[in-house]
């Protein structure tokens, strides 16, 4: 009879705990959206084609898209400028905007949706000023990139913060002993050292931005071939009984969001190769 | 480039950390800032870089007072403890910066720089490695490539602020060798800030010993280490021990032990240490004279160049003594036995002088 030899490791429990890594992943992640794409594999290709490349569809992607692409744009300039004034200086009231930071990862959606509509409606404090120089910022797409530059802004901060803190201060001191002027040392040291992290984090926010849905159909307006985002189109459809349809689109969100998220790794990985240590 | 530090104050806060200094360094002089950790010598260093702002006083360098030159303006060459090395450039990049940062009428050309660069890089031995990135480098390689990057802007000032101080002791001690040797082909004036006694006594042409943002004394190494200008250089630049007593009437008193001291100027009873390194001391196993005390010997340290003998005194002090091995083998001396010590050498320092 032959024994069964057992490696002895310093850190047990290997087995168990990727065993329960794997069917939780499996549970909560692949099986749900492989169930996607056996639902929509089920329709034929001919009306899968019909429905995610029909004029409604693809004007939602686009309106997606573009408002992502804005309010990613618009917090990677606004965010890496709070994460600067946050490490580089200590003030009165810090720690409450440090906190404040962080209310878009923690309010639900709708809520914030509520707020943002009351805020930049014609009534509201902000809608009311926008008013007199001629801006609507509600029920068009202002409105959601409104919604999406809240819902996005922690990302890039919380990325570029503690690249930020680690960057020794003696390197800005070196390049300005070999004569580099401000400027120059922005562009040559701090910038190169930030920037996998700032365009990590906007990837980030841009991805949520992608699929965000609760806070932008209060201020949105949900008008089709106008303010109808791709996961709303999601919705009406399910709310149709089409269901064929609504697993179409997700297939294509689903995607886009894989493909960003491929991005965001290779970029992880590429910062990581570039100066460690 | 000569450097003259005029009556140069500085503070932080409340905290006063440089106190109205002032000293020369000439021409193609290697210069140490040497003192305790907080004595302000660092502070000191990123002064005359432009990298802190002082309070008053001038620094001038060639005899031009610096006031209002910057950082960029001072073209010092300045290393860093550790190493500050640009991590997403190349080593060559690195070197490189300060040339390639310079306006269009002045910046070399590529082939220029290429050349440049390899020049300094095999100055300091590394020119094998211009394609690496500092991450991949050891801590001895990048102070180098530092000291490399420092000297590319052609500075007529290099400061150094605890170059080796990040690095393990066999390859600190080889580095100071190497900057040493630096030194003497390139003649260029420098300043380096230091901790370890030992190492500014080996590289340095003079010392100055710093401490609580005052200097204590300057000089070169000999002088420094054999003519100490107070109690606090006396401790700060070797091992010691110190014997309180009193003085009274041209007589020192410690323990059972009373030496006369014709010489003293002392009028009024004053307490009094006496300061006497390790080796100074002698062990005997009976009386040589009247300075001899009584000891116990607690432990005897056989591992190294010197036997280090732990006692203590008749009345109680810890007393550290070195003797050399053959003395040692000649007086088997043991673990317990009753000596006597007496010293051969010492200062005395009135106690007025607080350390």
């Amino acid at each position: 009879m032959r024994k069964k030899v057992r490696r002895k490791t310093i850190l047990p429990g290997f087995g168990l705990t990727l065993g329960i890594t794997v069917t939780y992943l499996g549970l909560v992640v692949l099986i749900p959206l492989s169930m996607l794409f056996i639902k929509t594999a089920g329709m034929g290709f001919q009306p899968f084609i019909e429905i995610v490349t029909s004029p409604r569809s693809v004007s939602a992607y686009w309106l997606s898209f573009y408002t992502a692409a804005i309010s990613a744009l618009i917090n990677a300039v606004f965010g890496f400028l709070v994460a600067w004034v946050m490490v580089r200086y200590s003030f009165f009231g810090k720690k409450v905007l440090n906190a404040l930071i962080d209310i878009p990862f923690a309010l639900p959606t709708a809520v914030a949706g509520i707020a943002l509509t009351a805020a930049y409606s014609g009534q509201g404090w902000i809608g009311h000023l926008l008013g007199k120089i001629g801006i609507t910022a509600v029920f068009n797409p202002i409105g959601i990139i409104i919604a999406l530059t809240f819902i996005g802004m922690p990302f890039v901060i919380r990325t570029i913060e503690p690249v930020l803190e680690d960057m020794e201060k003696e390197m800005e001191e070196a390049a300005s002993s070999l004569g580099a002027s401000r400027i120059q040392t922005w562009i040559r040291v701090i910038l190169p050292t930030v920037l996998p992290a700032w365009i990590t984090g906007t990837t980030l926010s841009f991805a949520r931005s992608l699929g965000e849905y609760g806070s932008v159909v209060f201020i949105s307006g949900n008008m089709p071939f106008k303010t109808e985002i791709a996961p709303l189109l999601i919705m009406t459809q399910l709310e149709q009984y089409n269901y064929e349809g609504a697993t179409a689109i997700a297939c294509i969100m689903l995607l886009a969001s894989f493909s960003l998220l491929l991005l965001i790794n290779s970029l992880q990985a590429w910062s990581k190769v570039r100066g460690r240590g | 480039m000569s450097i003259i530090i005029q009556n140069v104050s500085k503070a932080f806060g409340d905290v006063d950390v440089l106190k109205d200094l002032s000293f020369e360094v000439k021409t193609g002089e290697l210069i140490a800032l040497l003192g305790p950790s907080g004595s302000g010598k660092t502070t000191l260093l990123r002064s005359i870089a432009g990298l802190e702002v002082i309070d008053s006083g001038n620094i001038l360098f060639h005899g031009d007072d610096t006031k209002d030159k910057t950082v960029q303006e001072r073209q010092v060459g300045f290393v860093f403890q550790h190493y500050a090395l640009f991590k997403h450039m190349t080593v060559f990049e690195n070197v490189a910066f300060g040339l390639r940062v310079r306006d269009k009428k002045s910046r070399p050309s590529e082939s220029e720089i290429e050349r440049k660069v390899h020049e300094l890089l095999q100055l300091v031995q590394l020119d094998y490695l211009g394609k690496r990135y500092p991450s991949q480098l050891s801590g001895g390689q990048r102070q180098r490539i530092a000291l490399a990057r420092a000297l590319a802007i052609e500075p007529q000032l290099l400061l150094l602020d605890e170059p080796f101080g990040a690095l393990d002791a066999k390859v600190r001690k080889e580095l100071r060798k190497w900057l040493r040797r630096l030194h003497d082909e390139l003649h260029i004036t420098s300043v380096f800030v230091t901790h370890d006694v030992e190492e500014a006594l080996e590289v340095a042409d003079r010392i100055v010993i710093m401490n609580e943002g005052r200097i204590e004394q300057i000089g070169t190494p000999e002088e420094v280490y054999h003519h100490c200008a107070n109690a606090f250089v006396y401790q700060f630049i070797g091992n010691v021990n110190l014997f309180h007593g009193r003085v009274e009437d041209k007589v020192a008193h410690f323990g059972n032990v009373s030496v006369s001291l014709p010489e003293t100027s002392e009028q009024e009873t004053k307490d009094t240490v006496f300061y006497v390194r390790p080796h100074d001391l002698d062990i005997h196993h009976s009386a040589p004279d009247s300075t001899a005390f009584k000891a116990k010997i607690d432990h005897v340290h056989l591992a190294g160049p010197v036997v280090r003998v732990d006692l203590t005194s008749e009345w109680g002090d810890p007393v550290h003594v070195e003797i050399t091995q053959d003395y040692y083998l000649s007086m088997t001396f043991q673990k317990g036995m009753d000596v006597f010590v007496s010293p051969k050498d010492g200062r005395l320092f009135m106690q007025d002088y607080s350390i």
